[in-house]
């Protein structure tokens, strides 16, 4: 019984996955061209490398077609409703670092909590006939953050890209967005509310309760000692 | 299912004996007026769909929405409704997603006490012989408390805006008492709105984008400096709101209790309370031992606006039968119209499936 781990198929995060595996004893490398999506793990038996975007990650896992997945825990929160039913979360591999926050105008001098997020998108939708337009691609994460604050009167509008940009367009009042540095934040003269991030994100290591683990004792048990984890199909039934 | 079916016909002839006219409204609803009305939490638990030419559409949540709406377009006074059919509610957890819902909605001015109790006791008598435990409340009277909190009136609108919201509700509470961790958030923000005028420190900010203008930003700067000034809600007050607020005892029991504690803003909802405990007594519900709780429907039921009622037969399910009266929705929905109106739903597979546990 092969074990499957996919991991993402290119950039930064696939170059830090590799380095980290390959501090943990594990060679993991593409097979044949740089091209091609496949790829094997040296270092113990019964590990297939599936090379995938990151963002297909999270619903591979609960799918089940894959045992092991690397991906932002941003991603598996957003795409996977419930997502503790359909994954556990491994290890933090501590790279990948960044938070979802919310931010506003630099210009609302009046705003600096969701509090005030709050009592800004009544007024607004008492002046303006709608309700406060939030831009983001992260939905899920971002409403379910709100109703626990006790945030209303606002509207979520898909952003997939350029989201600061916005603002400046005129199709929402404020942004919901992944940032490590806030650089592109300030470049757009937008600040960030106050108070923890919506969720700090960073690259981990997920298994799958839906994939089948049967006969995968062996690399399991070896994988444990390589990664300093404990792997055990108990756990992820 | 077919079980649940036929309770739910059962029901419905039940209530059409009752003197209710059959209504039908469509599956498919336009999804704004549900955004609307209930925000985007909505979104989280409703099916979205996408029609070419309609837009946005959603699978119903519930009948009460375009029950109301078909009234207010063409439904003569007073009226009584009745319905079956499924609704669609996304969940996490395993519970399910299409189910049935079989509902009854009163329409009539002038006979709110009357029609609440008519409301119930009908629905008492549907569900006689299902081991379920009622509960009511009024939300009327938390409006009323909070109505009568000697403040300004943006911040009594600031927490009647969150009555649903009960955790939000309680921070709002606790900073306008001028304590917890909100309050302290606001006296920083305050420090530095002193600093100087608006307009000096949007322009000291940075360039001004997006459609929430420096008007608005200095209008709310106004209110804010305006707000620090007021004095915090008495603290006799905020304790009595809290007393009411965790309030659960017998109807009659908890009537008494709401009227020693000499809290004249809520004379008149404890008027209503009073004429609507005698019209259920009319009808047959023994209120000395009617389970009331002041904070019931504060969660669950977000346009409920005065009495508001429930039956459970486990406190970790949803309840069986829940409704209420929803006065202010009839005006948002009614354009400039709105008549009281009250109703409730029973759930069908709720039942069948206690009778299987039997």
């Amino acid at each position: 019984m092969t074990i499957k781990l996919g991991v993402p198929s290119k950039g930064r995060l696939m170059e830090q996955t590799f380095e980290w595996f390959a501090d943990r004893g594990l060679t993991l490398s593409r097979s044949g061209s740089a091209r091609e999506y496949a790829g094997v793990v040296e270092g113990v038996d019964g590990v297939e490398l599936v090379l995938l975007s990151a963002s297909e990650i999270p619903r591979e896992l609960a799918a089940g077609r894959i045992h092991l997945g690397v991906t932002g825990s941003d991603l598996v929160r957003e795409t996977l409703p419930d997502w503790r039913a359909s994954v556990v979360e491994v290890a933090q591999m501590g790279f990948g670092h960044a938070d979802l926050i919310l931010a506003v105008p630099v210009t609302w001098v009046d705003v600096d909590t969701l509090d005030d997020l709050d009592a800004a998108a009544a007024a607004f939708r008492a002046r303006h006939g709608f309700r406060l337009r939030i831009a983001t691609k992260y939905h899920r994460l971002v409403r379910d953050h709100l109703r626990a604050h006790g945030v209303a009167d606002y509207q979520l509008v898909d952003s997939q890209g350029a989201t600061e940009g916005t603002i400046r367009n005129l199709t929402a009042e404020a942004v919901a967005d992944i940032t490590s540095t806030g650089e592109t934040l300030r470049a757009n003269h937008l600040k960030i509310l106050q108070g923890p991030p919506i969720h700090s994100s960073q690259a981990t290591l997920f298994a799958a309760k839906a994939a089948s683990w049967r006969g995968s004792e062996d690399a399991l048990g070896l994988l444990s000692a390589r990664l300093g984890v404990i792997l055990s199909s108990e756990a992820f039934a | 299912m077919s079980r649940a079916e036929d309770i739910a016909q059962d029901l419905l002839a039940r209530m059409l004996d009752a003197g209710a006219a059959r209504v039908t409204p469509d599956i498919l609803q336009p999804a704004e007026t549900l955004l609307d009305l209930y925000g985007e939490d909505i979104r989280a638990r409703a099916y979205v769909t996408h029609d070419p030419a309609m837009g946005e559409m959603m699978l119903r949540p519930d009948f009460t929405v375009p029950v109301v709406q078909a009234h207010m377009a063409e439904g003569a006074e007073p009226a009584r409704y009745a319905y079956a059919g499924p609704v669609f509610r996304k969940q996490s957890s395993l519970r399910a997603r299409e189910y049935l819902q079989v509902g009854y909605e009163v329409f009539a001015r002038d006979i709110e006490a009357q029609a609440d109790a008519e409301v119930f006791a009908l629905f008492a008598r549907l569900l006689d012989g299902y081991n379920l435990r009622p509960v009511t409340g009024d939300m009327g009277l938390i409006t009323a408390a909070v109505a009568g909190l000697s403040t300004s009136d943006r911040r009594r609108a600031a927490l009647l805006r969150h009555v649903w919201r009960p955790k939000r509700f309680r921070a709002l509470l606790e900073r306008m008492r001028g304590q917890g961790a909100l309050a302290t958030e606001r006296a920083a923000l305050i420090a530095r709105l002193r600093t100087a005028p608006p307009a000096v420190l949007i322009e000291q900010a940075g360039p001004h984008l997006g459609l929430r203008s420096e008007d608005e930003i200095a209008e709310r700067v106004a209110s804010l400096l305006e707000d620090a000034d007021a004095a915090p809600i008495p603290e006799g007050q905020a304790q009595a709101l809290e007393a009411l607020l965790s309030l659960a005892a017998p109807a009659r029991a908890a009537l008494k209790q709401m009227r020693a504690m000499g809290w004249d803003a809520l004379a008149p909802a404890l008027d209503r309370l009073e004429a609507r405990l005698d019209a259920l007594d009319a009808a047959g519900i023994d209120t000395e031992t009617l389970p009331f709780e002041a904070s019931f429907g504060r969660t669950t039921m977000e346009y409920y606006d005065g009495f508001v009622f429930g039956f459970t037969a486990r406190d970790d399910l949803p309840p069986v039968a829940s409704g209420g009266r929803y006065d202010a929705l009839t005006a948002v929905l009614g354009q400039g119209r709105a008549i009281p109106a009250v109703g409730g739903v029973i759930r069908p597979d709720l039942l069948a499936s206690l009778e299987g546990g039997q």
